[in-house]
């Protein structure tokens, strides 16, 4: 097996603020036919193949899994669609459709399932984080015309934006050949520069509350942190599986079983590439106020505030990173997305050296940067009430 | 330097045609403990990671009362007499190892992922909870608590409304298939009836391990000190539970007034693996709904628009089993996307497959097995399956054969014996 991977530096973040959700419903119109193949999946499918798509508000990142020997044809679809899409009103006219049904199954048609808009919009005032990727509201995705669509493409879907990745049984050097083949003719096009609105630091405590008809009441914090490739990421990222990795993290253990006032909850963080926010996230136990919940979770990040984590721990959390990116490079599809992604970020070779920078975490940097993410000014809250049934 | 010609782009490139491919499941090794409990391996994989799968017949199929054997197997964890269920996490999240159990209608499982280093350091672990576990009341007063509130939420869903229900009229609410979990049950899960059933099938259960990974020979010893004295049995009494499928055929449910979707699932009864049927429905199935270029696909997803996905499959089961077609659709939709379903049977009953289309499923289907015979872990969950049917290499070989030359004339005839409306469930939820 093979993968090919191209993925476009281009997410939700790039975005028109009046005209959200528009990187994503790309995506699904990226396979509505190219300038020369009127359909991309059936040839891939003819091929033995699969593919599929995602997009973030980073980026948007496309992938064929095929037999090894079929490689060609990945090349030959996926430098079409880069050459220029068909640009079919039909297609756009469906997909709009699909993916306002999208919305709807994911974002409205489930409990709490509006939660993330709101805490979006709360944490950002101003960076376009502040929306998610589906988009802020349904008429954005139901306003897109084809003149969009076009400009859009023109304008990010070029290939100084774009990079090319492939893993699996392959030959570099056949590799070569097939890129120069069908992606180098293709006007490279004008790199896109991101200047995005940054959002300023946060001074005072934000607080959103939330009544709905849902059964149990849940709460949700969030807190500003560092970007992707800064050291602070990387003190995130073992600062959030300490509190929220796993039947033995602390908030688990302690708010969970102990205190049991929460019936479940997580602790993670977003993993984006700008700076990004640490999340804690659970539903209360019945009969449990919100206010003493969040008294005891305070509580337990003020421990992480006032000690440093045991050596124990530290070596736990390192362990598991370990672990984590051993199993993630047994799949070729992870591996290839990995390569383009950290090559998105500055440099392909990032991948080989991630693991050192988890090694080079001391228990005094969880303290100082438990201070800084922790601090009350720094966090955003929702209270998210269900409704008192009527009898 | 020469400049960069243009490839013609109006060709595809060569292929090489799927159905061509030698595809080979590579073979398990077998290693049998002291007690006669197989070892099922296959060693593969550039990483040094591993996984051991112990496998319980343990589902729902053997318990007495409602949820006892999903409870009982998520409980594995929480607790022995040296341990208490913070300690067990802990051993197994100090070495950035999982542990997973999940318990299924036949069969329970217990899973463990890790680097292959720190298997010596697990195993002893892993053999503790299968012989020690001791139910803490309080462990399970908090998962009791917990659950309910989970289900609480679940029921608030469309989707998780249609599946239970779409089951009980399957297979009648008294059978394993069919049963589905109130918030009463809960309440009346006794500490008691956990113990037993942990006594009869694991403690002295029925057990298979799996395991996959690059690792080194020394495990097979290293099972064998752990689990290879426990009084685990090859077999265990067999149970059988009756079918009984509801009357009525349409079903239209209200779970929330203003809900903007409906969850749409269509079914019938179909028989399992074993049916000479089997491997040409599977192609038929594929062609109907089984995958993104699907008939069901390309016409509700890709040309109206009504939903984000729809779906079809065979349900994955040991005894019987069903045909069926499930997704969610906007609210509005939903009555024009149940006639859709309808006729793309009745276009399948009607009209000989094209060649052109039957080659192109041929295809996908074998490079869609293939990525699935892609590494270690995937090799194992295939024998797995196989060997839980009673299966070998050479149903294997035999789908193979009957993706690769199943005819247009078999496929109508299969979807006139199966895709009729009438044999079919079917159920809107808003």
């Amino acid at each position: 097996m093979a993968v090919v991977n191209v993925m476009y530096n281009v997410g939700a973040r790039d975005e028109d603020p009046a005209q959200t959700g528009f990187a994503h419903l790309f995506e699904h119109l990226m396979f509505g036919g190219s300038k020369n193949i009127p359909d991309y999946d059936e040839p891939l499918q003819r091929a033995g193949g699969e593919n599929n798509a995602y997009t973030t508000n980073d980026l948007t990142n496309y992938y064929c899994a095929l037999p090894a020997e079929n490689i060609e044809t990945a090349f030959w679809l996926e430098s079409d669609r880069m050459l220029g899409l068909a640009f079919s009103k039909k297609s756009l006219e469906v997909q709009r459709k699909v993916v306002v049904e999208e919305f709807k199954e994911h974002y409205i048609n489930k409990p709490y399932g509006d939660v993330w808009h709101e805490m979006r919009k709360l944490a950002y005032t101003r960076h376009p984080y502040r929306w998610m990727t589906i988009g802020k509201e349904l008429s954005h995705i139901e306003n897109a015309n084809i003149q969009d669509v076009k400009n859009f493409f023109y304008r990010f879907y070029r290939p100084a934006n774009a990079i090319l990745s492939v893993s699996g049984k392959v030959d570099t050097e056949q590799v070569r050949q097939l890129a120069e083949k069908w992606f180098g003719p293709i006007p490279a096009g004008e790199p896109y520069h991101r200047e995005l609105p940054q959002e300023p630091p946060q001074t005072a405590a934000r607080l959103l509350e939330i009544k709905a008809d849902v059964p149990v009441d849940a709460f949700i914090r969030t807190w500003h942190m560092e970007s992707r490739l800064n050291k602070g990421y990387y003190v995130a990222d073992l600062i959030t599986e300490i509190l929220g990795g796993g039947g033995s993290s602390r908030l688990y253990q302690s708010l969970v079983k102990e205190k049991q006032l929460f019936s479940n909850l997580d602790c993670y963080h977003f993993g984006s590439m700008e700076a990004g926010l640490v999340v804690v996230e659970g539903r209360l136990v019945k009969g449990v106020t919100m206010q003493r919940a969040d008294a005891a979770l305070t509580e337990e990040l003020e421990k992480m505030k006032s000690a440093e984590v045991s050596a124990a721990e530290l070596e736990k959390v390192r362990n598991k990173t370990e672990s984590v990116i051993a199993f993630e490079d047994m799949s070729i599809m992870s591996r290839a997305a990995s390569l383009a992604l950290y090559e998105l970020m500055g440099d392909a070779n990032l991948m080989n050296t991630e693991l050192d920078k988890y090694r080079e975490v001391t228990t005094a940097d969880m303290l100082e940067y438990s201070r800084r993410i922790f601090d009350v000014n720094n966090s955003n809250t929702i209270y998210y009430y269900a409704k008192q049934q009527e009898s | 330097m020469e400049k960069k010609a243009n490839p013609d782009r109006s060709q595809a490139p060569r292929i090489l045609d799927a159905v061509e491919f030698d595809l080979q499941l590579k073979p398990y090794q077998l290693f049998t403990l002291d007690n006669g409990i197989p070892v099922y391996s296959v060693q593969a994989g550039a990483q040094d990671v591993m996984m051991v799968e112990l496998v319980f017949k343990a589902g729902n199929w053997y318990e007495n009362s409602n949820i006892v054997a999903a409870t009982t197997n998520f409980m594995l964890k929480n607790g022995t007499h040296t341990r208490t269920a913070f300690e067990v996490n802990e051993h197994f999240d100090f070495y950035g190892a999982y542990l997973n159990r999940n318990c299924y209608n036949e069969t329970a499982t217990l899973t463990l992922h890790t680097l292959s280093r720190h298997l010596p350091e697990l195993l002893p672990v892993m053999a503790e909870l299968l012989t020690d576990c001791i139910f803490p009341e309080e462990e399970l007063q908090i998962y009791r608590q917990n659950q309910k509130q989970r289900l609480e939420v679940n029921l608030k869903k469309c989707d998780f409304i249609s599946n239970r229900l779409i089951d009980e009229y399957l297979y009648g609410f008294d059978h394993p298939y069919g049963r589905y979990t109130s918030i009463s049950d809960y309440e009346k899960l006794r500490r008691d009836d956990l113990v037993e059933f942990y006594r009869n099938y694991y403690l002295n259960g029925n057990c298979m391990i799996f395991v996959a990974g690059r690792f080194p020979e020394t495990v097979f010893g290293q099972l064998n000190k752990q689990f290879g004295t426990l009084p685990l049995r090859q077999h265990i009494a067999e149970r059988t539970h009756a079918i009984e499928p509801a009357a009525s055929h349409k079903y239209r449910v209200v779970n929330d007034a203003s809900g903007v979707q409906g969850a749409i699932r269509i079914a019938r009864p179909f028989p399992g693996r074993h049916h000479p049927d089997f491997a040409g429905v599977q192609v038929l199935n594929n062609i109907f709904g089984g995958f993104f270029g699907s008939r069901l696909m390309s016409n509700i997803r890709e040309d109206k628009g009504y939903t984000y996905g729809i779906h079809s499959y065979i349900q994955n089961h040991l005894h019987e089993s069903a045909w069926m077609i499930s997704t969610e659709a906007g609210r509005d939709v939903c009555e024009a996307t149940v006639q859709e379903v309808y006729k793309e049977m009745d276009r399948l009953r009607t009209e000989p497959v094209t060649s052109e289309e039957l080659h192109l499923v041929r295809n996908y289907m074998m490079g869609s097995l293939l990525g699935d015979l892609d590494g270690p872990f995937q090799i194992i969950a295939r024998w797995k399956s196989y060997l839980l049917n009673g299966l070998d290499e050479t149903y294997f070989f035999n789908s193979l054969q009957t993706v690769r030359t199943i005819t247009p004339e078999r496929l109508q005839e299969l979807a006139q014996k199966y895709l009729d409306p009438a044999a079919f469930y079917e159920l809107i939820v808003v």
